[in-house]
């Protein structure tokens, strides 16, 4: 299985980035091999739509679960539509997150958010 | 001529100055630019009023034709559309109808469907014609509406006023754009000369001619008065805090309609609004 988590930094020890479509980088993490990579988010810099962008390249990587503190209602519908879940982050690092997913301690986001519009998203 | 009349803010007198200013012209235009919360309607009250819808292009995808290239969802500068699960999806509320998809879809699989975005009315009242838009509720933006209304036959020859929504966002950009003047209408406050700001740095960078008309003015020191000295903003005149003229406002009554003075006060206004223009006009052919 296919984790991504929005992260401020290249390392499985950096923090959960606060926004989603605007996230500087994707940990992509494979439970089976337990490999990490990073995705350089070329949604970041869009002017609107981000979360619809950076959703559509986790869809096209094969992601099936997303760890994220929150999701906007237009990056959702374009996960929804990939069958991909999204789950809410607990405060700490990547590597937490994706320990606690394992774990079956995190839990499913279901609210999201109408867009910030770049008012206040990060 | 074109006179736009704007605020950093709500509630500072746009519409007060704009409606009063189109009754004193006699023969002229008044355009409620305001498509999220228009009122100039409620004070002109117009007569013989025809409606028209404004609706926006939004791409429909016949997924039969849609072989999945992408190329529509590589384009998209706005990010409207997604391709997942085999399809094309469109965010229909960020889409910008620029029909950039449907010129470059190789299948000929996009094609275009009007939406209703909201509704423009024209009608009159004495010798003024008044035009005003609204955008329907929810919908992202009101510049198809303004750019709508900015159709509307302008008379060089008589007085078009542009009554702008408030703030210096996309839609007062729109409204402005083919203003020959702007007047920028303030609040004696230090709030006010915050949002005076906003505005005057709007028109410098359109390149506008412009002006202040002091709003609410009391009889002690005004931020603002003080502010466009310091700038070397041209003030055209001063409306003072003045209940009378509230209580008028308050029940929609046009001032300039209700009491001589205010005709008088607003007659100065536009006539020193003209020599400023004028003045501009005659240094500009100098350069």
């Amino acid at each position: 299985m296919r984790i991504a988590i929005p992260v401020d930094n290249k390392s499985i020890e950096s923090s959960v980035c606060i926004s989603f479509g605007r996230a500087p980088f994707f940990l992509l993490f494979d439970t089976a091999s337990k490999e990490a990579e990073f995705l350089d988010n070329s949604a970041a810099a869009s002017q609107g739509g981000a979360g619809i962008k950076a959703s559509q390249a986790l869809v096209d990587k094969g992601v099936q679960v997303v760890i994220a503190p929150r999701c906007g209602e237009n990056a959702a519908e374009v996960l929804s539509c990939a069958g991909i879940k999204v789950y809410k982050s607990v405060t700490g690092t990547a590597k937490k997150n994706i320990n606690e997913f394992l774990g079956g301690n995190l839990t499913q986001l279901i609210e999201f958010h109408p867009g910030f519009h770049n008012h206040g998203g990060r | 001529m074109k006179i736009a009349v704007l605020s950093g803010k709500g509630g500072t007198g746009k519409t007060l100055v704009s409606v009063n200013l189109a009754a004193t012209a006699g023969q002229s235009v008044y355009i409620d630019c305001d498509v999220e919360e228009p009122d100039g309607h409620l004070f002109f009250k117009p007569e013989q009023v025809n409606e028209k819808n404004v609706t926006v292009p939004l791409p429909f995808i016949n997924s039969s034709l849609c072989t999945g290239c992408r190329k529509c969802v590589e384009f998209c500068k706005f990010n409207a559309l997604a391709f997942v699960n085999n399809r094309v999806t469109v965010f229909e509320e960020i889409c910008h109808s620029c029909g950039g998809c449907v010129l470059l879809c190789p299948q000929k699989a996009v094609s275009e469907r009007e939406k209703t975005i909201g509704i423009i009315r024209q009608g009159s009242s004495g010798n003024v014609t008044v035009i005003g838009g609204t955008l329907n509720t929810g919908e992202a933006s009101g510049v198809p509406v303004i750019k709508e209304l900015l159709k509307a036959p302008q008379a060089e020859s008589s007085l078009t006023v542009f009554d702008c929504p408030p703030g210096s966002a996309c839609i007062v950009m729109e409204s402005i754009k083919g203003a020959d003047y702007c007047i920028l209408v303030a609040e004696p406050t230090v709030f006010g000369v915050h949002n005076l700001n906003m505005v005057y740095e709007l028109v410098r960078l359109f390149g506008k001619s412009y002006g202040v008309i002091l709003n609410k003015c009391l009889r002690e020191e005004n931020p603002a008065e003080n502010y466009c000295i310091e700038k070397g903003i041209p003030i055209l005149g001063r409306i003072p805090f003045d209940t009378e003229l509230g209580a008028i406002n308050s029940v929609a009554e046009i001032a300039v309609r209700a009491k001589s003075k205010y005709h008088a006060l607003f007659t100065s206004l536009l006539k020193k609004m003209l020599e400023e223009v004028r003045d501009e006009a005659a240094a500009d052919s100098q350069r």
